[in-house]
């Protein structure tokens, strides 16, 4: 267990259905069909899972989106553009969570 | 180009071996020369070439092409139109009256003394085939050339003027999409979407078909992938995108390459390789033989990973 990250092992995402397979499936099925061009583009969606991907600290996601947005033409500006929505979301989120701090303080205080 | 070994190598992916299912694409490489040079390129390509097909080579193209029924010409390079009986012989190609396509680097064009070449496609009505690797100007640029973005524009404008692109004009243009590092080309679907959006609205262009072609690892881009610590990371993901439905269309089937000197190759990969046509069917133009070549075993090697990626690649784009 020398190192818990391998580069190689995005390999095996394929591999996850394995032990539970009729739920590896239908997590296939439902990750195939949402990831399809719909209302939003493949271009589209593919920002907003390199976003989720930097957010969740996932590094097979990261390097999975990257080539994608890559692979789609995606400039390197239009990709950073979308961490940086991520990461102000999960700013907000951190400060949102400050309101139980501020309540907190202004009950306790005298 | 095994600089690496490959795991599992390409053979053992095929069933059986891999077979010519008829010629109907007559490819003909007239030569290596270039005023460019793409970090993309295969064949190397460049100004300092000196490999260029001669002229009883070629007339001995058009007799075979005379004789056969093979409905499909595609003359590629380098870019053609730097070969100096270039003009002749797409007269000659064009009086056979088949489909007949020429790759070009497009920039060429706006050369004073290759520009005649824009009104003689569309007189003989050739399809034209340009490389266009990214909607990005800056890393369209990296990967063939300062200015080639801006210039590119400018040569397809010219195009469009004399209909090429336009719906009912018989006159056919399609953008070749490389990737401009080292991963794998996006749908083809997705990425011309993509290509007719910001073409149209910013440059008020047209075009017919993008091909997504994926980079071959040979040549330069070979040398890319070494100096950059990327190949065996490509190779990876070459292998584990392969796609066993592809080898039923793959493009060696119906193909045949033509090389500069007359030697005979299932595809242009092949050719940048040394590994001519084998496996019994004639290995030069000289004693071609279309019985023996339209049914012949295909000469394979771990390159093939490159065609056979996802949803394939051929000088056709993705392989329906």
């Amino acid at each position: 267990m020398a190192n818990y990250y391998e580069q190689k092992d995005l390999a095996d995402f394929p591999n996850i259905g394995e032990y539970a397979p009729e739920l590896g499936k239908k997590y296939f099925d439902y990750y195939g069909e949402t990831m399809k061009a719909d209302k939003l583009s493949v271009r589209e969606k593919s920002l907003i899972a390199l976003a989720v991907a930097t957010t969740q600290k996932c590094p097979y996601c990261i390097d999975a989106y990257t080539n994608q947005c890559l692979s789609l033409g995606i400039s390197q500006e239009e990709m950073m553009e979308a961490v940086h929505v991520g990461a102000a979301l999960v700013a907000g989120v951190v400060l949102a969570h400050s309101t139980q701090m501020r309540k907190i303080i202004k009950k306790k205080e005298m | 180009m095994d600089a690496l070994h490959i795991d599992p190598p390409f053979e053992e992916m095929t069933s059986g071996p891999l077979n010519a299912a008829g010629i109907e694409i007559f490819q003909i490489n007239i030569g290596y020369r270039c005023n460019l040079k793409c970090r993309h390129c295969h064949i190397e390509a460049g100004p300092e070439r000196q490999e260029l097909m001669t002229k009883p080579i070629m007339e001995k193209c058009l007799q075979i092409l005379e004789t056969t029924s093979i409905p499909i010409i595609d003359i590629t390079g380098g870019t053609p139109e730097m070969h100096p009986d270039f003009p002749w012989f797409l007269e000659a190609c064009a009086t056979l009256r088949r489909r007949l396509m020429v790759r070009s680097n497009g920039v060429i064009l706006l050369q004073e003394s290759y520009a005649s070449f824009l009104d003689l496609y569309a007189w003989h009505q050739v399809e034209i085939i340009i490389s266009f690797p990214h909607m990005e100007r800056r890393i369209a640029d990296r990967q063939r050339g300062e200015g080639v973005f801006s210039n590119l524009i400018e040569v397809l404008r010219k195009l469009n003027e004399r209909g090429y692109g336009r719906q009912n004009s018989g006159l056919i243009l399609n953008l070749v999409h490389n990737p401009a590092g080292a991963y794998l080309p996006g749908k083809q679907e997705n990425l011309e979407g993509h290509y007719r959006q910001i073409l149209k609205e910013k440059y008020g262009i047209v075009f017919n078909n993008l091909f997504c072609i994926t980079n071959m690892p040979i040549g330069r881009f070979l040398s890319y992938l070494q100096t950059s610590d990327n190949y065996e990371d490509y190779m990876m993901t070459l292998v584990q995108a392969f796609n066993p439905a592809t080898l039923e269309n793959v493009m060696c089937r119906t193909t045949l390459s033509v090389a500069w000197d007359g030697k005979l190759y299932d595809c242009d990969f092949n050719q940048i390789l040394g590994m001519t046509v084998n496996h019994g069917a004639p290995d030069h133009i000289s004693v071609f033989d279309l019985a023996k070549l339209a049914h012949r075993r295909i000469v394979t090697g771990n390159h093939c990973y490159g065609c056979t990626a996802g949803a394939g690649s051929s000088c056709q784009g993705e392989i329906g």
